[in-house]
C-alpha cells in the first residue's frame, strides 16, 4: 500500500459509471504512475472521456473509487488541472485573465496571480498575447492559453482531454514535441485522452487501450525503447511503426 | 396516461387562471370579475352567436391586411435580396419602419381614409408589412453561395437558380416572417379597433367597458387572445412540419 | 452599392427620399403631405414648447419605468428558467402565450385596473417588453459552452463564484440581445399605450394636432419619435455586437 502510494499518482479502482440503464463503464481499474504520461485511447464511445471526467471529479461513479496520492476523490480538487477539447477560454476575458482564471477562483490576490501567469504565458510562448482576447488568437494559441492556465495553478496531475484535436495537423505535430518535454522537464504526472493512435505511442510513457460496450481496459502498452531516443527520430523508429501497427490491428474490429 | 409535461401545462394554467379567481373573489379591485364570472360571460356570448358575428368584423381587415402584406411584402423582399440597388434603395425604410412606433400614424390615417375598412386595412398592413419584407430579403440573400454556384456550374438560368435554389432555400424564414407578420397584424387589427371605429371585438370590449359589465369585457379579450394565440401556435407547427425543425425567424 | 467606384453608406438612399418627399410637397399632391422643410421649420418652432417638452418628458419616463421593470424582473426570471426545470415547465407555456399575444387588447383591461394614467402606460410598456427579455435571457443560459461549466468545477468554483463570473457573462450577448428587442418593442407598447389612454404624452399631442388638422406639426412630432427609436435601435445593437464573441460557441 505504501509502495502503492510512491509510485501512482492516480489509482482507479473497479469503477463503473451508469447512465440510466447503460453501462458506460464496468469495472475499470488502472493505475497511473507518478511523474509519467498514461494515454487513454480507444475508439469514440469507448468512455475515455467519461473516466478522464471521473478522475477529474466533474463526473461521479456509480460505484468504485479513484485515489489521488492515496486520497480517496469525489470532487474537483487543487491536485488535479484539466486541459479541455475546446479549450474552454472565457471569450469575455484576457489571455492573462483567462490563464490566471484558476489562481484567481482559489483567492489570490491580483498582482500575485498576474505575475504567475505572466510566467506560464512566457513558457508556452505568448508572450506579447497577454491583453489579447481568444477571438484574437488562432486555434492553437488559444490551447497554449488552455495549457498555461493548467499549468499555473501547479497541480501534480494534469487531466488533458483530446487537447490537440481542434488544432491543425502541423500545431498538433508541435504540440506532441512540446509535450514530449514538458513531461521530461515537470515532475507531473499526465494523464491523456486521444482518438489518434499514433498521437498516444508518440506521447505516452503507457498507452491503456479501452474498448467499448462496456467500457474496460483490454490491454496495456509501455512504449519503452524510443523513449530516451531524439524527438526527431522517434516517427521513424521500428518499435514506435510496430506497436501502432498492433494497436490498429487490435482495434481495426470495432471500427463501424 | 399523463405524461410529465402535460400534467405540469395544466398545473401551471390551473395556477394562474385560481390566482385569478381568487383575486376576483377577494375584491382586489372593483373591476376585476372572477375568472368563473368571464368564462360564463363567453359561454354566454358564444350561445348567442354575438361573438362569432363580432369575430367575422375583426378578421377581415386583418385577412385583407396580411393577404396584402403577404403579396407585396415578399414581392418587395425578394427583390431587395436579389438587386444591391434596390436593396440600397428600399431597405432603410423598412429598417426604420421595423425600429419605429408606426402606431403613430393611426390618426393620420384616419384623416385622410376615414373610419372605415380602408384604415383599417391600413393599420394591419403597416404593422405586418416590414418584419415580412425584411425576413424576405434576409433569407434571400442568405442563400448559400455553394448551393447557388452548384446550380450554375450546372448550367442553370438565372431564373432557375431564382426559383429553384434561392426561393426554396429561403422559404423557411420567409414563412417565419409571414408568421411574425401576422402577429404583428392582430396587434394592428385590434388596435384599430380600439383606435379607430369599435367594431368587431373591439365595440364589445368598449361598450362593456362603458357599461361596466367587466365579465362580457374579460371575455372577449380572454377570447382574442386566445384565437390569436392558438392561430399563431397552428402557423408554428405548420413551420416545423413543412421544414422540418428547419425555423429560425427574426423575431421582431 | 457603388456609384461611380464609391461605396454610398448604408443609409444615404433617405436623402433622395427626403428630397422626393420635398418635391412631392411643393407640388402639393396631398393635403396630408407637407414639404419636408415646412415640417423641419415647425419643428424649429414647436421643440422647446411647453406642451413638446411636456409629452417628450412623459413619455420618456414611462418608456424608462417601463423597461427598468421588463429588465430587472425579465433578466432574473429567464436565468432562474434556464437553471430550473420545474420552473421553466410552468411559466414557458405563459411566456410564449404572452410573447405571441396580441397585447394591444389587454390596455382597455389596464386602463379600468390602473386608471388613465401613467401606471396604465407603464404597465404596457413593461408588458410588451419583458417576455422577449425573460424567453432570451433563457435561451443564453440553456447554451452555455458545457465545458466553460466543467472548467470552473475543475478549478473548485463556488455557485456563487460560478455566477457571476461564467454564466451571467456566457449569456450576455443574447441577455443583450433581448434587451434590445425589448426595447424596441417597449416604444411601440409605450406609443400604442398613449394613442389609447390618449391624454398623456404624445396621444394627447396627436389628439390636439388631429383634431386641428396641424399637419406640419403631426409630421414634425412623428419624426422626431421615428429618429428616437431608431437611434436607439442601432445604438443598442452596437452594444449588442460589441460583446457578441462572448458567446463561446464560436470558439
Amino acid at each position: 500500500m505504501s509502495n502503492d502510494q510512491i509510485e501512482n499518482a492516480v489509482t482507479v479502482k473497479n469503477v463503473y459509471k451508469n447512465y440510466g440503464d447503460v453501462e458506460a463503464l464496468r469495472d475499470l481499474s488502472l493505475e497511473f504512475p507518478k511523474g509519467q504520461l498514461t494515454s487513454l485511447l480507444g475508439p469514440s464511445g469507448c468512455g475515455k472521456t467519461t473516466l478522464l471526467k471521473i478522475i477529474a471529479g466533474l463526473l461521479p461513479a456509480t460505484q468504485g473509487e479513484v485515489l489521488v496520492n492515496g486520497q480517496p476523490v469525489n470532487k474537483p480538487g487543487p491536485d488535479r488541472a484539466f486541459v479541455f477539447q475546446d479549450f474552454a477560454l472565457m471569450p469575455w476575458a484576457s489571455v492573462i485573465r483567462n490563464v490566471a482564471f484558476g489562481l484567481e477562483l482559489r483567492g489570490v490576490n491580483k498582482s500575485e496571480r498576474e505575475s504567475i501567469a505572466t510566467k506560464y504565458i512566457k513558457d508556452v510562448g505568448l508572450t506579447g498575447f497577454e491583453h489579447s482576447f481568444p477571438h484574437e488568437l488562432s486555434g492553437g494559441m488559444r490551447q497554449r492559453v488552455g495549457l498555461a492556465r493548467a499549468l499555473s495553478v501547479d497541480s501534480p496531475v494534469l487531466l488533458m482531454d483530446e487537447p490537440f484535436s481542434a488544432v491543425d495537423e502541423q500545431t498538433r505535430r508541435k504540440f506532441q514535441e512540446d509535450l514530449l518535454n514538458l513531461v521530461k522537464n515537470e515532475n507531473k504526472t499526465f494523464i491523456f485522452v486521444t482518438h489518434s493512435i499514433e498521437e498516444a505511442v508518440y506521447v505516452s510513457d503507457q498507452v491503456a487501450l479501452l474498448l467499448p460496450r462496456p467500457s474496460r481496459v483490454s490491454e496495456i502498452i509501455k512504449p519503452s525503447s524510443f523513449k530516451n531516443k531524439d524527438i526527431n527520430s522517434i516517427r521513424k523508429d521500428s518499435e514506435y511503426l510496430d506497436t501502432v501497427e498492433r494497436i490498429w490491428k487490435s482495434l481495426r474490429s470495432y471500427v463501424e | 396516461m399523463l405524461s410529465r409535461s402535460f400534467f405540469l401545462k395544466i398545473l401551471s394554467g390551473a395556477l394562474i387562471f385560481g390566482a385569478w379567481e381568487y383575486a376576483g373573489r377577494v375584491g382586489v379591485n372593483y373591476a376585476l370579475p372572477t375568472f368563473l364570472e368571464s368564462m360564463k360571460a363567453l359561454i354566454d356570448m358564444t350561445i348567442s352567436g354575438l361573438i362569432f358575428q363580432a369575430y367575422a368584423d375583426t378578421l377581415r381587415p386583418l385577412v385583407v391586411g396580411v393577404l396584402i402584406s403577404a403579396f407585396i411584402g415578399i414581392g418587395i423582399g425578394v427583390w431587395v435580396g436579389l438587386s444591391e440597388k434596390f436593396d440600397w434603395l428600399i431597405s432603410p425604410i423598412f429598417i426604420i419602419m421595423q425600429a419605429a412606433p408606426l402606431a403613430a400614424l393611426i390618426p393620420l390615417l384616419i384623416m385622410a381614409y376615414g373610419i372605415g375598412l380602408t384604415s383599417k386595412v391600413f393599420v394591419v398592413c403597416i404593422m405586418a408589412m416590414p418584419v415580412i419584407v425584411l425576413n424576405t430579403s434576409v433569407a434571400v440573400k442568405n442563400t448559400p453561395s455553394s448551393v447557388k454556384e452548384m446550380a450554375r456550374s450546372f448550367l442553370g438560368s438565372r431564373k432557375d437558380v431564382i426559383l429553384k435554389i434561392i426561393i426554396p432555400s429561403a422559404s423557411p424564414v420567409i414563412f417565419a416572417g409571414l408568421r411574425l407578420g401576422v402577429s404583428a397584424g392582430f396587434i394592428g387589427a385590434i388596435l384599430a379597433e380600439l383606435k379607430i371605429t369599435p367594431t368587431g371585438v373591439g365595440d364589445i370590449i368598449s361598450y362593456s367597458r362603458m357599461t361596466a359589465d367587466y365579465p362580457s369585457m374579460y371575455a372577449a379579450i380572454f377570447s382574442i387572445i386566445l384565437l390569436a394565440v392558438i392561430f399563431l401556435n397552428i402557423l408554428e407547427k405548420i413551420e416545423d412540419v413543412l421544414f422540418k425543425g428547419n425555423n429560425q425567424g427574426y423575431i421582431s | 452599392m457603388y456609384l461611380f467606384g464609391y461605396r454610398l453608406p448604408g443609409m444615404s438612399s433617405l436623402i433622395l427620399w427626403g428630397l422626393l418627399w420635398e418635391i412631392l410637397g411643393q407640388m402639393e399632391v396631398s393635403f396630408f403631405l407637407p414639404p419636408l422643410t415646412a415640417i423641419f421649420s415647425t419643428l424649429g418652432e414647436i421643440y422647446n414648447s411647453k406642451a413638446f417638452i411636456r409629452a417628450l418628458y412623459e413619455t420618456g419616463y414611462s418608456f424608462l419605468a417601463g423597461v427598468f421593470f421588463a429588465v430587472i424582473i425579465g433578466i432574473p426570471t429567464g436565468i432562474l428558467m434556464g437553471k430550473n426545470k420545474l420552473l421553466d415547465e410552468l411559466l414557458l407555456p405563459w411566456v410564449n402565450t404572452f410573447m405571441s399575444a396580441p397585447l394591444t387588447a389587454l390596455v382597455p383591461v389596464l386602463m379600468v385596473l390602473f386608471g388613465f394614467g401613467l401606471k396604465s402606460i407603464i404597465i404596457t410598456t413593461t408588458l410588451f417588453a419583458i417576455w422577449i427579455i425573460i424567453l432570451n435571457s433563457r435561451a443564453g443560459v440553456m447554451q452555455i459552452n458545457r465545458s466553460l461549466v466543467d472548467m470552473a468545477n475543475s478549478f473548485g468554483a463556488s455557485p456563487i463564484d460560478a455566477f457571476i463570473k461564467i454564466y451571467f457573462w456566457a449569456a450576455l450577448p443574447e441577455i443583450l440581445g433581448g434587451v434590445r428587442i425589448g426595447f424596441i418593442r417597449a416604444v411601440k407598447g409605450v406609443i400604442i399605450a398613449q394613442l389609447l389612454i390618449s391624454i398623456v404624452g404624445f396621444g394627447a399631442l396627436f389628439e390636439l394636432y388631429s383634431s386641428r388638422f396641424l399637419m406640419t406639426h403631426f409630421w414634425a412630432v412623428i419624426i422626431v419619435l421615428f429618429a428616437l427609436a431608431f437611434t436607439l435601435s442601432e445604438l443598442l445593437g452596437v452594444l449588442a455586437r460589441k460583446v457578441d464573441y462572448y458567446a463561446s460557441k464560436r470558439n
